[in-house]
């Protein structure tokens, strides 16, 4: 009997299981560090200081200006 | 309890876990480990697959089918391990207050669920060519179903309910009722006589699996065990940013309503 269906099958759900979920969390991290960044200008992160001070921050910050 | 609020650590073991429990200083932390962690993940689960894909020996009995053990055996030790994790997490959760652990809680149970789910699949895909049947009402395969049903009663405990602090008590209290079922899963294949094998690799003896076999095995279970880390880690972190941001909404919120 051939089993290589089942091998195949078996290697790809090894496979797209855990890159799925490591696909979603960096997407939902990325999000999350992006929105924090434009709402708190202490937000520290990879390149989250340098958007707060260019970008998001300087708005949240206009906006927290009476 | 929000994980801003941290007034005064408690006393004893649990100060030192309350040192952890700061945001700020779990998402340094886990910024620093994480992409380290990918990486070894990455690496060893590639090489474990392609050697065992590849490279290794069929076995004599069953044939190429036994490849399928490298993604089966990893997946059936992280059901057990994260489960293990989840209840760890309850108990700090339940007896300390941690705040980090009620939402590496929630976040361990998805995940958990998704790597129990891949062993009962890959499972099916072995016992077909080998016993002939997709499932059997087996000690083994039926106690690790209830596992994965125990993750699915986590992850829908833990959003049931409007209150978030109600829904990490409820999830952690049934956490810990189920740790009964892992001695359970692991002594299942000797207290009954089931279809499934019995252990061959165990603590106190030699593994009578041939070495050609095992080092890949090794290889895929600790690089799946370092991707199970790491998709932990990274949705934790950000779960600590989005409830980061939630506090700050509510402060803003609640600074700019007018005073009656």
């Amino acid at each position: 009997m051939n089993h290589l269906p089942y091998i195949a099958a078996s290697y790809a759900l090894g496979i797209l299981v855990p890159v799925g979920f490591a696909l979603s969390a960096w997407l939902r991290l990325g999000a999350a560090r992006r929105r924090l960044a434009a709402i708190d200008p202490r937000a520290k992160g990879p390149g989250a200081s340098q958007r707060t001070r260019q970008g998001a921050g300087s708005r949240a910050r206009r906006e927290a200006t009476p | 309890m929000d994980a801003h609020s941290i007034a005064a650590p408690p006393a004893g073991a649990g100060r030192s876990l309350h040192r952890f429990a700061n945001p700020g200083q779990f998402l340094r932390l886990s910024g620093a480990v994480l992409p380290w962690v990918s990486a070894g993940a990455l690496v060893l689960t590639g090489i474990g697959l392609i050697w065992g894909l590849f490279f290794a020996p069929a076995d004599w009995q069953q044939g190429d089918a036994v490849r399928i053990m490298y993604i089966h055996v990893p997946a059936a030790w992280l059901a057990s391990a994260g489960y293990m994790g989840l209840a760890v997490c309850s108990v700090l959760s339940l007896v300390w207050r941690h705040p980090l652990a009620d939402l590496a809680a929630a976040e361990i149970g998805p995940v958990g669920a998704g790597f129990t789910a891949l062993c009962l699949a890959t499972g099916s895909l072995w016992g077909k060519p080998m016993w002939g049947a997709w499932w059997v009402w087996d000690a083994r395969l039926t106690s690790v179903l209830v596992l994965f049903f125990l993750y699915l009663g986590h992850v829908a405990l833990v959003r049931a309910f409007d209150d978030p602090v109600r829904g990490y008590r409820a999830g952690a209290i049934l956490a810990l009722i189920g740790v009964v079922n892992l001695p359970i899963i692991k002594f299942s294949v000797d207290w009954w006589n089931t279809l499934h094998q019995p252990d061959t690799i165990t603590l106190t003896g030699a593994p009578s699996m041939y070495l050609g076999m095992l080092w890949p095995l090794a290889f895929s279970t600790l690089g799946y065990s370092l991707a199970f880390a790491a998709i932990v880690l990274a949705r934790t972190r950000a779960a600590v940013m989005e409830r980061r941001i939630r506090g700050l909404l509510m402060t803003r919120a609640s600074s700019q309503e007018p005073v009656a």
